[in-house]
């Protein structure tokens, strides 16, 4: 018996469409003759072409890919370090502060989180003399406080799933507490790593309120040049920059869809021949 | 034989300090220790220095203007109360929405749904700023989305109301609508992996005894859902009352949202102690219900 649902399926086009609309509008005008954001002038690339040129733009990118590089890869150790840890060490001194301190980023406004690492730094400055002016290392150190508990999140789901006994096995057959986590633990949980680092990578990317509040002079990242530009209407050249961003992260994002589908149905092709063998 | 005890007293001991401790003690430093600051600059007293902050003078050690302030001036308390109802409203149109599309999400087949899951999943990846200016770019006045809104507006209300186009952006209303579409996303997700779970066999179940559907859905999957419905609200609404980017893009700037009187008291006015006061009131009101929740919650979990 195979029941209609109409009205949900209805449902699913308008959501869809709501998602969607927006961002197809924004591509469309992307390729606006007219100076006028919203009005209509004729078909024309020269937004990329003056984008290309900007060299605000570019500068403005490669700080915000240099920050996300270097504050994704230390968040990912550390929150990766943090994920163990709790999933592993149920009883340590302190845990319950340690797990608390885990969470609570989540749930902070940014605001609070901006100013809180401003005041932070503008004291550390005048009492210990460092930071001794704000920018690049300010506004990664802020990154890697905020990103790295979205990595311990997941590699924790990641380590209370995963079988311990495999862990125990290893070091009942000598091995040493480093050498189990390099050969047993981490390839176990290393697509939960990989996608911890993506997403540290995509929320040092895209964030504005923080790096607005912790950076300084000279220091703008791709972020706050939009921001600084958006916050006086809409500009065509802005809508070429989404139309190239949000291009990049869907292609990025099917590719990586196809790929984690394929080794699903691998997974689940092995699990039911190893059932017959076994049956 | 000095490296050979080194090594053991790694193997035991060192190595699960060292596991534990560099994120704690990160942590420690750049989170506990900056929040720990905002919650005494919010007890100091504002002077024309730099840092603009003293302890002493009038008020000896504690200053509790800001706080007496934050609960009483009526900038602040509307500020508040436009962020939580702004928040509430937003959340309530996420689960009116975001409901019926995770149901849908569980009622489509396999591989239709893996590519609808992709769909949600992917404005989430996209600048969370490029959505919002998404909207910016339709709510304008002269663009087609707006013409066409006025053209429905101007053939159904009688011809006294009509307009020349929608005063959408700078409102209320766009604060709500962009938050709606940029916290979506957060609402379906929870929703969806708590639905997912559901036995089908039960909803069959009620209809053979003679249920209707949406008796079905009342008593059997509503009930169900719920710890989907709470994460999934706290997911959007928590963000959305502390929102800063949304209002001040799209926002009416005559009656701000508390994110941004956080902000313009702390970089314009130079005010610490009363933005820091108004940062711990805000964290009080969001994440108070919350730990309540949790409390209740895992009390109940306990009992069973």
């Amino acid at each position: 018996m195979k029941r209609r649902h109409t009205f949900l399926v209805s449902m699913l086009g308008f959501g869809f469409a709501f998602f969607y609309i927006p961002i197809l509008s924004m591509i469309v005008y992307s390729f606006n003759e007219s100076r006028l954001a919203s009005v209509w002038g004729g078909f024309s690339t020269k937004w990329y072409v003056s984008l290309f040129s900007n060299k605000q733009v570019i500068d403005a990118l490669i700080l915000s890919l240099e920050i996300a590089l270097v504050s994704a890869s230390i968040a990912t150790i550390l929150g990766t370090m943090a994920g163990i840890a709790l999933a592993r060490f149920t009883k340590f001194r302190g845990r319950l502060l340690f797990s608390g301190l885990v969470t609570a980023p989540l749930i902070m406004p940014e605001v609070i989180t901006g100013i809180s690492s401003l005041m932070f730094f503008i004291l550390m400055a005048q009492w210990i003399g460092w930071p001794a002016q704000r920018g690049f290392t300010t506004v990664t150190l802020a990154h890697i406080t905020f990103s790295m508990v979205f990595v311990t999140t997941i590699v924790q789901a990641r380590m209370l799933q995963s079988d311990r006994s495999i862990e125990e096995a290893a070091m009942d057959l000598g091995s040493r507490p480093w050498e189990v986590l390099r050969d047993v633990t981490l390839p176990v949980i290393s697509p939960a790593v990989m996608s911890g680092w993506l997403l540290a990578f995509t929320i040092s990317l895209d964030d504005v309120v923080i790096t607005s509040f912790t950076t300084g002079p000279g220091s703008t990242t791709l972020p706050l040049l939009i921001w600084s530009k958006v916050k006086l209407g809409v500009t065509p050249d802005i809508n070429a920059l989404a139309t190239l961003m949000v291009g990049i992260v869907a292609i990025g994002v099917v590719i990586a869809g196809i790929f984690m589908n394929r080794a699903e149905h691998r997974r689940q092709r092995d699990e039911q021949m190893a059932f017959r063998a076994n049956g | 034989m000095e490296g050979n005890r080194l090594s053991r007293w790694f193997d035991r001991k060192g190595w699960s300090d060292l596991l534990i401790g560099a994120p704690y003690v990160w942590l420690l430093l750049f989170f506990l220790l900056p929040f720990l600051i905002v919650v005494a600059m919010s007890l100091g007293t504002k002077t024309p220095t730099a840092p603009p902050i003293s302890f002493g003078g009038d008020y000896p050690l504690f200053n509790f203007q800001g706080y007496v302030r934050a609960v009483t001036d009526t900038l602040y308390f509307r500020a508040f109360i436009t962020s939580l109802v702004s928040a509430g409203i937003a959340t309530l149109l996420c689960l009116l929405i975001g409901y019926p599309m995770a149901l849908g999400l569980t009622r489509v087949s396999k591989s239709w749904r893996n590519i609808l899951l992709m769909l949600v999943i992917l404005p989430f990846w996209t600048s969370f700023l490029l959505r919002v200016y998404a909207w910016m770019g339709l709510m304008g006045r002269s663009s087609w989305f707006n013409a066409g809104i006025t053209k429905i507006w101007n053939a159904i209300v009688p011809a006294g109301w009509a307009v020349d186009f929608m005063p959408m952006m700078h409102s209320n209303f766009a604060v709500v609508l962009v938050m709606v579409y940029t916290y979506l996303p957060f609402m379906i997700l929870p929703l969806y992996a708590s639905l997912e779970r559901l036995d089908p066999t039960l909803d069959e179940a009620a209809l053979d005894l003679g249920s209707r559907p949406w008796q079905v859905f009342l008593d059997v999957t509503l009930p169900q859902s719920i710890p989907g419905i709470v994460a999934g609200g706290m997911l959007v609404f928590i963000p959305a009352a502390g929102e800063l980017v949304i209002p001040t893009l799209v926002g009416d700037a005559s009656s701000p949202m508390i994110g941004r009187v956080i902000s313009d008291q702390f970089s314009s006015a130079r005010d610490w102690p009363m933005a820091s006061a108004i940062a711990v009131v805000l964290l009080v009101l969001m994440v108070g219900p919350a730990m309540i929740y949790s409390h209740f919650q895992a009390k109940a979990e306990g009992s069973k």
